[in-house]
């Protein structure tokens, strides 16, 4: 199975890019999550529901849709702002690029651990620009705000492809599939890099964060 | 060809589309409301979150919504269709956006209708929300105000792209496969909003405001009347009671099954919500330049019944019995054989004795087995129910507890605890005051038991009153019938301007000035009648 890649980009000024990097990850997941199951004898399973909520951007003018969820909310916001602090902090040319992979667990015998297997990948490059005058800045507002607008109707675009999805998992291969950890949604399983780019695109701080505990590598 | 698509799933995919076209029509409207859309998730099933969403219904728009489908399902040549536009406090009007909702004939036989048609159309409400917040008019439609309202119409039929002006640009939301055609929504939206930027920002806001209550804007006289993209309760102005009031509800409570693909199990619920007029409480702002659709009537909706789907006259006849075949021992579990883990409950059964049925059905949870109620039950308030007959039984629960019968005022009536400090009180009475009795009770005062929980109620220990019970207007609101009311404001105090002495000595001032003042005005006649004539 191929994992589907899309790579989207943005040019942001420096105090808009974790609202831009949450708008995409957020208009994502809000694709890719569904209402916590409840597994009953039988084999049957109940969904759920999914709330939602609208989120305006102070810095963009923009507004996008989130899932009802303060976990994801803070968890999504935890791993941008470390990205944006990254950037910040490199001193380059204010490159960087963030990946929301989804993937699936596949059990494999002792000793070795489990496999990821990804099975589609969101990479959003972020070029940080700096302006000078408020004219420029407010005039950013609004073109970063048309072009998040093109980026959603890109992400919905693809999700309307309705390409492969993992298989509705049976109650003890759950965990393989979803993270199940959220309270009250349930997206499937999902992790977050980000890297720090220089003008040539070559990797000068490769930084990987886990947000879910259990992803292992080798 | 349709003989492919079994009966069962032919009904499920029906009752799919009709309701996709419900949601996708609130969440529309609802996105050009004005205000931010927020809605909870809940890890459990409420058995009324149809696609697995949590997106309210307003009953006016589902009512509109309704009148247009007029119990048709979108298909070939018959697309439903939303209209937005904008109308400026003058007067003029632009379209904004047609969204519509189209069935092409493109079939896709193999799909399953009732795990797959059903997490596909759920995600392609999904991008809806995403979608309707990156259009052009959802940015005017979150400054609409003075200056400009937005209203949608609701139409059925063909598509009229004509009042979108040249050069309008359109976004397909998403396409979902089924058996007898590929749903498609998509949205044309206008981009040459001229008119709107040269005429009226520059104008000074009218004096007066617009109060966007009233909104029956016909721009062709044929066809379904505009509405304002507001909340108003229902009938406040048209004096029409919507007939979600009374309609049972569709449960659509999701059961997905993961079982070996040679069998997948239906269970079906149904409840039968009785929906009373949604009163709504102070809570909710009357409409003023359209920004009435605040957060707390997400808060308010709690007090009232979710807004019926309601079941049209077609789905009144659908028996209880599903043509795949009952299990013997689970009369109402159903064994189909299925291709895939995963078959969402198929809230199949019918509207129960009809819409004026006003029982209320248990629900059932899956995990209740049988106990499927396909006929009218006890009205016995079960958890998925629970939140919105929680939500109206607490203010009952809180008035019940905290109203102040008169203290003394009943005689061997037991008298509620009376907290006071967190009532807002509606009758002043109840409030500490002096009162100004003169009767006196004959029999000697009384004091009637626990009057320790009245705070005003002290001076009337003198009364003794009989009780007086009218064969009427017993409220069960609140527990104070017609004649406590009746005798606890036959005494109430005097009017300040009403008494004596202070009238009488403004009176005779008054009437002192008076010639004065005809006098002045005698020799201004001339510029009256001067500014009488620029009147007319």
């Amino acid at each position: 199975m191929n994992c589907r890649s899309e790579v989207l980009e943005v040019s942001v000024e420096g105090r808009q890019v974790e609202e831009a990097l949450l708008a995409v990850l957020h208009t994502v997941l809000l694709h890719r999550s569904t209402g916590k199951f409840h597994y009953k004898k039988e084999g049957t399973y109940s969904i759920g529901t999914v709330g939602t909520q609208d989120v305006d951007c102070d810095f963009i003018d923009f507004t996008y849709v989130r899932v009802s969820s303060e976990e994801l909310d803070r968890a999504l916001r935890k791993v941008v702002g470390e990205f944006k602090d990254a950037l910040r902090n490199s001193g380059g040319d204010g490159l960087g690029q963030m990946s929301l992979e989804f993937y699936q667990k596949k059990k494999s015998r002792w000793p070795f651990s489990d496999e990821c297997i990804p099975w589609e990948v969101w990479t959003v490059k972020v070029h940080v620009v700096a302006l000078a005058t408020e004219q420029e800045r407010q005039i950013c507002r609004e073109k970063v705000g048309e072009k998040l607008c093109e980026k959603v109707i890109n992400i919905v675009e693809v999700m309307n492809r309705h390409e492969y999805l993992p298989k509705m998992p049976t109650q003890s291969e759950v965990d393989n599939v979803f993270d199940t950890g959220l309270r009250d949604v349930q997206p499937y399983l999902y992790k977050i890099s980000f890297q720090i780019t220089d003008a040539l695109g070559t990797s000068v701080t490769t930084t990987m964060r886990r947000l879910i505990k259990d992803t292992l590598a080798l | 060809m349709e003989t492919d698509l079994n009966s069962q799933d032919r009904k499920d995919l029906d009752k799919f589309i009709k309701f996709f076209a419900l949601k996708t029509v609130q969440v529309i409207v609802q996105a050009r409301l004005g205000e931010k859309i927020c809605t909870r998730s809940s890890s459990s099933p409420t058995g009324s979150d149809w696609f697995n969403l949590a997106i309210k219904d307003i009953p006016e728009v589902t009512h509109e919504a309704k009148k247009a489908l007029a119990g048709q399902l979108p298909a070939v040549g018959r697309s439903m269709c939303v209209e937005i536009s904008l109308k400026t406090s003058e007067g003029d009007s632009m379209e904004l956006e047609i969204w519509c909702l189209e069935m092409n004939e493109k079939c896709d036989k193999e799909i399953k209708v009732s795990y797959t048609v059903y997490n596909r159309l759920s995600l392609l409400l999904k991008s809806l929300l995403a979608i309707t917040r990156v259009t052009p008019a959802y940015r005017l439609s979150r400054k609409q105000g003075h200056e400009y309202v937005i209203l949608y119409r609701i139409y059925f039929g063909e598509v009229q792209l004509t009042g979108l002006g040249e050069g309008f640009q359109t976004v397909r939301v998403g396409t979902v496969g089924t058996p007898v055609g590929t749903i498609t929504l998509s949205c044309a939206y206008r981009i040459n909003l001229a008119f709107m930027s040269t005429r009226q920002f520059e104008r000074t806001p009218p004096i007066m405001g617009i109060i966007i209550d009233h909104f029956v804007d016909r721009p062709y006289p044929s066809s379904s009347p505009m509405h304002p993209c507001n909340y108003r309760t229902a009938g406040e102005d048209t004096g029409v009671t919507y007939p979600s009031v009374e309609d049972s509800q569709e449960v659509c409570t999701t059961s997905f099954s993961t079982s070996p693909p040679s069998q997948c199990v239906f269970t079906v619920t149904k409840a039968h919500f009785q929906t009373p007029t949604p009163v709504v409480t102070d809570t909710l702002r009357v409409p003023m330049a359209g920004l009435a659709f605040s957060h707390q009537l997400s808060s308010s909706r709690l007090s009232y019944q979710p807004a019926a789907l309601g079941v049209g006259s077609a789905d009144l006849a659908y028996p209880v019995v599903f043509a795949a075949g009952l299990n013997a021992t689970h009369p109402h579990q159903l064994m189909v054989p299925g291709k895939e883990g995963g078959v969402p409950l198929a809230p199949n059964q019918p509207v129960h004795g009809a819409q004026a049925d006003q029982e209320r059905l248990a629900t059932c949870t899956p995990s209740d087995g049988t106990h499927c109620a396909a006929t009218p039950s006890s009205s016995e308030d079960t958890e998925t129910v629970s939140n919105s007959s929680e939500g109206r039984a607490s203010p009952h629960d809180v008035l019940e507890t905290i109203f102040v019968r008169k203290v003394g005022a009943f005689v061997n009536k037991p008298i509620n605890q009376v907290t006071l400090t967190s009532l807002d009180i509606p009758f002043a009475m109840f409030a500490p005051k002096n009162l100004e009795l003169e009767d006196t009770d004959p029999m000697g005062s009384l004091h009637s038991d626990g009057s320790s929980g009245g705070s005003s109620g002290n001076t009337h220990d003198d009364f003794v009153m009989i009780d007086f019970k009218p064969a009427f207007s017993k409220d069960d609101i609140l527990p104070m019938d017609l004649g406590t009311f009746y005798r606890e404001f036959q005494n109430p105090p005097q009017l300040s301007s009403l008494s004596i002495d202070i009238g009488a000595q403004s009176m005779a001032e008054d009437l002192d000035s008076l010639p004065e003042k005809l006098a002045v005005h005698e020799k201004n006649v001339r510029e009256f009648d001067a500014f009488v004539e620029t009147l007319q």
